[in-house]
């Protein structure tokens, strides 16, 4: 059976391998997300073969142009070409919200697991996980960089905790459903010991739901690594990112707009493609909602 | 009974607490299982009946230690089990099989129909994976399912397939005894007939005993070569078939067997009503159980619980007035 990331999908339905192309006509809202996704992505990936200029080299005499032929986003107060800088502040965006959801997923998923099987466990792990939902992510991010040197480690670190309470709740609601099926009982009679137990009939059912999660997740780091570069306590200010290009083009926003426009637009466009896509993967993964569309 | 039985009961006990108060302490026990013994032998059928809430599945479930038992031993093929671990419960469970009520929960959707009766030859490590293969299309092949259908999923079969599905599951293993936990009362009636009748032929073709817990009487006087009653958690009369059928003695049983239709327009039975609900596992009623609900019961009744008496026939019963 294939595993694409809608592996899920097929194996419920394993019946229906539709095309690609099929797939594609019947849900086209997914699909617009994922191309612009994509090309996101791509352009972020293959930023230092796509970008015209250094994105660090700094043209005094060319500071704060509009947009032109040379500098097709304009220049910023150094003169750093913008449109360089957008594409290399993709970078550090693509991989926070790559290693925020790849983490808290996989933190997640494993305290989630514990805390839907055993019941002792569960009552410890909940009341914890309560307690890091309590403190705000913006707060622990500036605990953190003062404690720390600022690195985009660190930031993946400040959004990644208050993110695993989430996906802890997530998988432990459906550990707790699954586990009380009777085919669970069923494969116990048969032998079957825990490990497999939990491999073979309660993760599967986790999957659907926890990559659509994980879509959401992605966006919202995405937005917090920029809201964080913006308050000055996110991604060191040498890494161009979106958060801090925007935060240093504030200050010339009345004569030079640009600075700003086009990595909110960016910014803009990744967390709606995401969401647009998570939404997409929600409706076809749960056959109930799939009608709809 | 010379014969080692398959399976013996003694005193099975299984209460579930009732949590409440602010530390949620036990303020309560439900005793869905409340002193249980019985014995099966090699090849035999026992049926195990009762109304809902009874606790019949919970005896089922307490055997195979799908919940442990609160108190009492279970012995299989000679062997304590209650107190096994859990590593030795696994190698025991190749002797003891189950077949669920529900044959739309007991199979997993995300699994194919090949691989679900595969699992337990994995779990234990039977055979190369080409053997395993060959067993399954065996198996698929005796229960009356084409081997093309092991790509299936559950959800592209009908009721009683996935019935048959579940014993080719319970067989996999060639175990000794295979509790049937209402196994054909989600079914309707024609297919009740096949799948009960596969079971009849898969016993002699096997020698395997059963557990045949189930409401209906019909198909329980069909199957089974001994009938044991439940009410509220304990045994009431236990007797072979035909005593049992012909001359129940327990007032309760002869309500039961009153209560089943007859298949004749114009020929009617007496009508014996129990007045009244089942009282609450909760705070069973003292004496005998059955008393708040008896037709014939003295002031005794509300006092003493009387014993279960068998007689030579091996028919008993648990009644002051009536003895075997």
């Amino acid at each position: 059976m294939s595993t694409t990331i809608l592996g899920a999908s097929l194996a419920e339905q394993p019946r229906r391998r539709a095309s690609l192309l099929r797939r594609m006509r019947r849900y086209p809202l997914p699909t617009i997300g994922a191309l612009l996704l994509i090309l996101l992505v791509a352009s972020a990936l293959g930023a230092p073969w796509i970008a015209t200029h250094d994105p660090f080299e700094m043209n005094v005499v060319d500071r704060l142009q509009p947009p032109n032929a040379d500098y097709w986003f304009g220049t910023d107060a150094y003169g750093r070409d913008m449109f360089s800088r957008t594409l290399h502040g993709g970078r550090v965006s693509l991989v926070i919200g790559i290693a925020v959801a790849v983490a808290s997923t996989i933190i997640g998923l494993v305290i989630g697991v514990i805390a839907g099987y055993f019941r002792l466990a569960d009552a410890i792990l909940m009341r914890i996980m309560d307690g890091l939902m309590a403190i705000p992510g913006i707060l622990l991010a500036i605990a953190l960089m003062s404690l720390t040197r600022a690195s985009v480690w660190v930031v993946v670190v400040a959004i990644t905790i208050p993110e695993i309470p989430r996906v802890v709740r997530l998988v432990r609601a459906v550990v707790l459903t699954v586990r009380e099926q009777i085919y669970i009982e069923a494969a116990t009679a048969i032998g079957t010991g825990f490990p497999r137990l939990m491999l073979k009939h309660i993760l599967p059912n986790t999957l659907a739901p926890l990559i659509v999660q994980a879509t959401y997740i992605a966006a919202s780091a995405v937005l917090v690594e920029s809201y964080l570069s913006f308050l000055g306590v996110g991604t060191p200010p040498e890494v161009p990112s979106w958060g801090n290009i925007i935060a240093e083009g504030r200050l010339y926003v009345q004569i030079a707009f640009w600075n700003i426009l086009f990595p909110s637009v960016f910014l803009g466009l990744m967390v709606l493609s995401i969401n647009i896509l998570g939404d997409g993967l929600r409706d076809m993964l749960d056959p109930r909602l799939a009608r709809r569309l | 009974m010379t014969e080692t039985p398959v399976l013996q009961v003694d005193g099975l006990v299984k209460h579930y607490p009732v949590r409440g108060g602010l530390f949620g302490r036990a303020v309560a026990h439900v005793r869905a299982v409340d002193g249980i013994s019985f014995a099966i032998a090699p090849g035999e059928t026992l049926g195990l009946v009762g109304e809902s809430g009874c606790g019949k599945s919970t005896v089922g479930k307490a055997i195979l230690r799908l919940v442990e038992p609160t108190a009492g031993r279970v012995t299989l093929e000679g062997e304590d089990i209650t107190a096994l671990g859990r590593a030795a419960m696994i190698a025991k469970r190749r002797r003891m099989q189950v077949i669920f009520q529900d044959p739309y929960s007991s199979l997993n959707p995300r699994m194919t129909a090949g691989d679900i009766v595969q699992e337990p030859l994995v779990n234990f490590g039977i055979g190369t994976r080409a053997e395993q293969r060959e067993r399954v299309d065996a198996l698929f092949a005796r229960v009356g399912l084409r081997p093309d259908q092991r790509r299936n999923y559950p959800h592209e079969f009908s009721g009683g397939q996935r019935q048959r599905l579940g014993i080719a599951r319970a067989l996999a293993l060639g175990p000794s005894i295979i509790i049937g936990d209402e196994p054909v009362s989600a079914l309707d009636v024609s297919v009740q007939a096949q799948v009960i009748n596969l079971m009849v032929d898969l016993q002699e073709e096997l020698k395997l005993s059963y557990l045949f817990v189930a409401h209906d009487l019909g198909v329980v006087e069909h199957i089974s070569h001994r009938v044991a009653v439940m009410y509220l958690g304990k045994i009431v009369e236990i007797a072979p078939r035909a005593a049992l059928f012909e001359t129940p003695l327990h007032p309760y049983t002869e309500a039961l067997l009153a209560a089943v239709p007859v298949a004749h327009p114009r020929l009617r039975r007496k009508r014996i009503v129990l007045k009244g609900d089942v009282p609450s596992p909760i705070n069973p009623p003292p004496g005998c159980r059955f008393h708040t609900r008896c037709p014939i019961a003295v002031p005794l009744c509300r006092e003493v619980e009387p014993p279960l008496i068998a007689n030579a026939a091996g028919h008993a019963v648990a009644c002051h007035l009536r003895s075997a």
